[in-house]
Parts: structure tokens; sequence; C-alpha cells
């Protein structure tokens, strides 16, 4: 009896080392859902809960341990960094990727790339027709609500830190922004590069249009990394992932879930 | 015998009082939440920079929290709203309530509560897709998404409201009324606008207040058609930003215990309040409607 509940309880041990958990950015919500997974088949005795919330989020639940991974499409903030610190945590930066923000016109635009400084003053309302650059009508701005990641990377990347206009569309995901700009002629927006597809038209930002090498070599403009932070270097179960994550089949992975490989 | 019949009772009355006192315990809840959560933005930013500040800018570097655009963009929808669905949900109501054949009262009104079933998110999607999409083209505007997308799906939503309490009233008022009316030659018109309308007004007021608690507490519907921009353009024809959305569609993204997120507590308070406001508003119009019907009885 004894024996049985000592090999229960090892047992038991053995399973919940075999847990992990990823919160996060919902920008990699797709990578890591995909990539856990195809990981989980190779490993059935792992099992990997993925959960998104927000890179925030995310790195908050890294803060006070309720989860072993954060996925961000932003970097820590100097802030949450030493908040982590006086937790005891230590936060470890892993770029498992990188995604472009692309940015889109309606496909009956006549105008295929902009300058990043006339993006920034589209987006702080500085211009507000289209004539303006060459083409025509009224500029229909749309972003990202301001609590979203790639709200805060396209602030970073695009405006500097300077206040969007107040009367840019504010919508709830990439997928709406898609779709709106779709359906209004005079529209500009963002979306991550794996949402770009043949209804819309990517433009070229400073006479370079995004794609994985442009994004990789760091000559387009509004790129980033996407993180997948760790309490210190990942290891155990967590470190075989990010093994499979870097892996031939991982990277494959997340070039199939619309962003670009890093190895 | 005796003793455990009255036990069986007590207990049966206890746990009915229980259930009773259970919806006053989660009110309570979600009064303490929202003021222990919410209250410290007033602290952080003073109460009228909160409410009447303009600039709207949560997890910028140097954030300003300013809501007055949202409470303009929650009153606009509403207010929208109620303008296309006042009239249309009255004069539907007078149909079934003084005009339609029994079989048609009866098809007629299931329907109409079946508008009320369908879940928001869904109305979202038919404002995104097919309402926006015809209000641009219709009006020449360089969007779709406006406060007029959303006003007239919102109004869509609070029909059923407006037509089931406008027809309660309206069943309400003793046929003495309509049979003088009748009596003194008048005709079936005159009676309907100038007897049954007049003397159910404080029963339609109660109907277009509720409608209004409810249409300013929409949140998915006006998320998905409105826009969103924090802006004051006082023009329909404008994208806007609701309350309600800004707490959907920010909190999932916020840090618990940031200014951000006692400031999404903060819009809450103030939509809660609003509400509160205009159901106890509703509910003395209410009594007073009944009192002068039982007095006259």
């Amino acid at each position: 009896m004894k024996k049985m509940l000592l090999i229960g309880l090892l047992l038991s041990v053995c399973v919940f080392a075999q847990q992990l958990t990823i919160q996060g950015s919902t920008t990699v919500l797709p990578i890591a859902q995909a990539t856990a997974e195809a990981f989980m088949d190779d490993n059935p005795a792992a099992d990997i809960t993925v959960r998104g919330g927000g890179s925030g989020t995310g790195i908050a639940a890294l803060i006070d341990r309720s989860t072993d991974i954060a996925s961000s499409s932003r970097p820590m903030k100097t802030k949450e960094i030493a908040k982590a610190r006086e937790n005891g945590v230590n936060p470890v930066a892993n770029i498992i990727a990188m995604d472009g923000i692309a940015v889109i016109v309606n496909k009956g635009n006549a105008i295929s790339q902009i300058s990043a400084e006339d993006l920034k003053k589209i987006y702080v309302g500085e211009i507000k027709r289209w004539d303006q650059l060459g083409g025509g009508g009224t500029i229909v701005i749309i972003s990202r609500d301001a609590a979203s990641g790639t709200f805060e990377a396209f602030n970073e990347l695009a405006l500097h830190g300077a206040k969007l206009t107040d009367a840019a569309l504010m919508l709830a995901s990439n997928l709406e922004v898609a779709r709106t700009v779709a359906q209004t002629p005079g529209a500009i927006g963002y979306v991550g590069l794996g949402y770009v597809s043949d209804d819309i038209k990517a433009l070229k930002v400073d006479g370079i249009l995004p794609s994985p090498e442009t994004i990789n070599n760091g000559t387009y403009a509004l790129a980033r990394p996407i993180f997948m932070y760790t309490d210190g270097k990942p290891k155990g179960l967590a470190g075989k992932y990010f093994d499979f994550v870097f892996s031939k089949t991982g990277q494959e992975i997340v070039e199939e879930t619309g962003f670009v490989p890093v190895k | 015998m005796r003793l455990k019949r009255n036990t069986k009772e007590f207990i049966i009355k206890s746990i009915l009082l229980f259930c009773a006192l259970s919806s006053l315990v989660f009110l309570g809840g979600i009064i303490i939440v929202l003021f222990t959560q919410g209250v410290p933005i007033f602290g952080q930013i003073g109460f009228a920079k909160f409410l009447f500040g303009t600039g709207w800018y949560p997890t910028h570097e140097f954030p300003e929290f300013g809501i007055l655009s949202m409470i303009y963009g929650s009153f606009i929808i509403t207010f929208g709203a109620l303008i296309f669905a006042a009239p249309l949900g009255i004069l539907t109501a007078l149909y079934i309530a003084e005009l339609a054949p029994f079989w048609l009262k009866e098809t007629l009104k299931p329907i109409i509560e079946l508008l009320a079933g369908i879940p928001s998110v869904v109305y979202g999607l038919f404002g995104a897709l097919l309402v926006a999409p015809f209000v641009q083209r219709l009006f020449g505007l360089p969007v779709g998404l406006t406060a007029f997308s959303a006003a007239i799906v919102l109004g869509i939503m609070i029909l059923p409201t407006v037509t089931s309490i406008v027809e309660d009233a309206l069943s309400s008022i003793p046929n003495e009324y309509r049979e003088a009316s009748l009596a003194i030659g008048a005709t079936k018109w005159e009676t309907m606008t100038r007897i049954t309308l007049p003397a159910a007004a404080s029963g339609i007021s109660t109907a277009l207040i509720l409608s209004i608690g409810r249409a300013i507490g929409e949140t998915m519907a006006i998320l998905m058609v409105a826009g969103g921009s924090p802006r004051i353009d006082f023009s329909l024809f404008k994208p806007v930003r609701a309350m309600t959305s800004t707490i959907a569609a920010e909190m999932a993204e916020t840090v618990m215990g940031s200014i951000h997120y006692h400031a999404l507590f903060g819009v809450a308070i103030v939509l809660f309040i609003m509400t509160l406001a205009f159901n106890l508003i509703a509910e003395r119009i209410s009594y007073r409607f009944h009192k002068r019907f039982t007095a006259t009885r």
C-alpha cells in the first residue's frame, strides 16, 4: 500500500513536471498554439497550456509566477523588469521570431509607397488628405486599440512616442483592421505581416516592401522581435520546447503562421 | 409531527429568502468591486479631469485619462438609436395592442421577442458587414463605421424592449376609456391618438427610459460598428467611441492594478451610475402610472 502511494506520488510529480504554461500576446498566440501542438505530438507526456490576454498580461503572469513562459510582442519595460526582480524572477528574453508591421491601404488607392515621415504625419493628424501624397480623397486613419501589443509596437516604431490623432478609428483586432481597409477606399491601417492578403495593398515604407528578408536584415523600418520570456534560461520541459521552436520544424511553423523565422 | 412540519416550513422559507436575497448580495459584490477598483483613479487624476478631460491616451508614456469623448459617444449612439426605435416601436405596439387580429398579434409578439434573443455579437457582425458598408455608400462617407451605423444596429436591438413595454402600457389602459370615446362618436384613429396614447404616456416614457439604460450598456455590437475614435465631432456620421467598448477592448490587455486598469473601472462606475439613474427614473414614472390606473378603476 505504501509502495503504491509512493509510486502514485512520484507519478503525479512526473505529470506535474511535464506541464508548461504559455501566456501573453494575442499576436504570438498562433505561433504558441501551433508549436505547442506539434511539440505535444512528439512528446505525448508534455501538457502545454496556451493562453492569450495580451503581452502586458503575460508579463504580469511571469512576474507573479502564474505562467512559465510569457509571450510578448514588445520588450519588457524597465518598470516590469524591476518588478520581476523584486519578486525574485529573472526574466530572460528569447527571440523566437520576427514580426513586420505592414502598412496597408485599399486596393483602389493609387499610392504604393510612403515615407516613414509622412506615415507619422498621417497618424498624428498633420496630413488629412491623400491629395497631399499624390492620391485623392480623405484619409481614413485606422489603428488598433491602445492596449494592444501591435499598437504599442506601431506607436514606438512609426510614431516614436507621438500621440495618435483622436480621429483614428480604434479597432479590436488585426482582422477587423484588414477587413475595414479592404472595404474603405480612403483607408490606411497597419497589421502584422501575416494579415496581409490579396484584398489589401501593403505599402513600401521608405522604399522597402515588408518581406521576410527585409525584416530580418533590418532594412524594413517597422519590424519587431517576438519574445518569449522565461524565468532564467529555459530548462527542463521549457528548454525542450525552445529547442523545438528553434529547430527547422519549429521555424517552419513560425513561417506558416505568418511570421518571419529567425534561424 | 407538528414540529416537524414547522421545521420543514422554516427550512423552505429560509431557502427561498436566501435565494431572494442573493441578487442583493450579487449587486453588493459588484458595487464593492467597482468602487474599490475604480475610485483610485479619481484620486490619481482628479474627478473633474477624468470626467471632463478629452484626451484618452491610456498607454502613452504621458498618459491621459479623459472620458468626455466616450460619454459623448455613448450618448449620441443611444439617442440615435432611440430616434430610430421609438417611433417604430411605439407604432408597432399601437398596432399590436389596438388593431391587430388575435392570430397576427400572437405571431408578431414572439417574433419581436426573438429579436431580443439574438446575441449581441451577431448584431455586431450584421452591422460591420452589412449596415456600415451600406451607410458608407448611401451617404458617400469616407468610412461606414460611424455613430449612425451603430445607432441603427442598436435601434434594432432595443426595438423589442420599446415594443413590449409600450404594448403592456397600452393593454393596461381600461377598456372603458376606449368605449367611452367610441360612444361619443370618435373614430378608431381619434380614440387611439387622443385617448389611448396620451393615457399611456407615462408607460411609454418608462419604455423609452428603460431602453436608454439598455442601450447605454450595450457593448459588443457597438465595439464592432461604431469605429472607436475617442473624439467629439457633434456629427452622427463620424466614428465614435462608447464607454462600454473601451472597457471591453482594453481590459483584457491591461495589467491588473495599473492606473489604466483603475481608469477602466472608473469608466465602469460612471456607466453604472448612469444606468442606475435611468432605471430609477423609469421605476418612478411607472409607479405613478400604475397608481393612477388603480385609482381610476
